[in-house]
């Protein structure tokens, strides 16, 4: 499986879209319900922080194909106005707009790897994946 | 100048018609009318040109316009069959037009191809403004439809009601959701309400924090708030993202939730007597007379 699809994220139904998508290719993967519930929640707050937080930007999944192992690649990018102190996004309870302040620690508890690169004024791209097990 | 081209138009309208036809049954070959019956693609056809050349014959857009597309739109037929119809019609008549005289400079060109401009475009207008009337009517009506099954409220017991929840709660649906939960909590006079997310696809933090929020509000009006129908998976991602509902009550199920509103508002389903011991201990008490 190598194939990359994308959901431009611009109105808040959008998150809804990249949700289902992502849903449906990790169940072609092979996920289970449990993972696949993880996966949709990680698409929810990633897509959500994208309209939030700058306006316009896309989500995209990728299915990984190891030797040994498959797994889901979920990258959320955007041209917002980047994260000012990334440590401080990771702390639970951190939120600037009256949120729980969970989402992005949550995603990274929720994925197996997370990756986070932001610069101010050009944007934030969020890498994450989920193996299958 | 308008009323010889119109004329030539309309004289030779057979030859155009079946120029026209030709053109638009090499169309269907390869897109989207190919599952169309040929009867039916036929008589369509044969309709949508009878329908351009009397609008062109009056000199505006006839009633039968608005009836023909009516139909296709509920047949649902694809707006690109009529487009494309028509930007063929534009070819063919030009084409057909230009061939007719023998002399063609650039400015007869031009008064051609605004005269067939001014007979197609109009068509093209109205087809797809009926098009995308319909489409925004219908997209209106669920929208309404879904904001009817958005939150109801239902009261089951005096003193305890419901709120099922089901979908995905977006931003305006939360308000809606709290609103009408206060609103309810006040009107029914209700000391428990049970919340019940069974239905809801996924609880990321912003549906968490809606519904924290919405059971705060609850607790301030003086009623007490149960989340119930809290799944296996949910219960693990609301764990891994760090979420703290501790502050109220939650259970599996809607059955165990509702066991719970009974017990906080001082009451228990009991069984009813037993109707068969009844009866025999009547026949026992009669034996023994």
């Amino acid at each position: 499986m190598d194939f990359q699809s994308c959901v431009n994220i611009k109105k808040e139904w959008d998150i809804v879209g990249a949700r289902q998508l992502g849903r449906d290719i990790s169940r072609k993967i092979g996920f289970g319900t449990v993972d696949q519930a993880r996966i949709a929640t990680t698409i929810s707050e990633l897509a959500r922080n994208i309209y939030l937080y700058a306006g316009t930007g896309k989500v995209c999944f990728e299915a990984l194909e190891d030797m040994n192992k498959k797994g889901i690649r979920i990258v959320a990018t955007d041209d917002g106005p980047g994260i000012q102190d990334i440590s401080q996004v990771m702390e639970d309870g951190f939120t600037t707009s009256g949120g729980l302040g969970a989402g992005l620690p949550g995603v990274k508890r929720l994925m197996d790897s997370f990756d986070i690169v932001s610069t101010e004024e050009e944007g934030t791209e969020i890498s994450v994946v989920k193996w299958l097990r | 100048m308008d009323e010889r081209l119109k004329n030539i138009v309309l004289e030779h309208s057979d030859d155009i018609v079946k120029m026209w036809l030709e053109e638009v049954n090499a169309h269907k070959k390869n897109d989207y009318t190919s599952t169309i019956s040929d009867e039916m693609f036929e008589s369509t056809n044969r309709e949508f040109v009878n329908v351009i050349f009397s609008s062109i014959e009056k000199q505006g857009l006839s009633s039968d316009l608005d009836n023909f597309s009516e139909r296709l739109i509920n047949l649902g037929w694809p707006l690109s069959y009529l487009t494309d119809g028509m930007q063929i019609f534009r070819r063919v008549v030009t084409d057909y037009i230009l061939k007719q005289s023998d002399k063609i400079d650039s400015d007869y060109f031009s008064k051609v191809l605004r005269q067939v401009d001014g007979w197609v475009d109009p068509i093209i207008n109205r087809l797809v403004n009926e098009y995308s009337g319909s489409w925004e009517h219908i997209v209106s009506l669920q929208r309404v439809a879904l904001q009817e099954l958005s939150a109801p409220l239902i009261p089951v017991m005096e003193n305890i009601t419901i709120m099922p929840l089901i979908g995905t709660i977006d931003t305006e649906r939360a308000k809606l959701i709290m609103e009408n939960l206060l609103d309810g909590v006040i009107k029914h006079n209700a000391e428990v309400v049970l919340i019940d997310i069974t239905g809801v696809p996924v609880v990321d933090t912003m549906v968490a924090h809606h519904i924290i929020q919405a059971a705060e509000a609850v607790r301030l009006v003086g009623s007490r708030c149960i989340l119930v129908g809290i799944r296996p998976e949910i219960a693990q991602t609301i764990v891994n993202l760090g979420i703290d509902l501790g502050k109220f009550p939650t259970k599996s199920s809607l059955r165990k939730g509702f066991q719970t509103a009974l017990e906080l508002t001082n009451r228990r389903i009991e069984d009813v007597q037993n109707n068969d011991e009844d009866i025999e201990q009547l026949i026992d008490s009669l034996d023994r007379e």
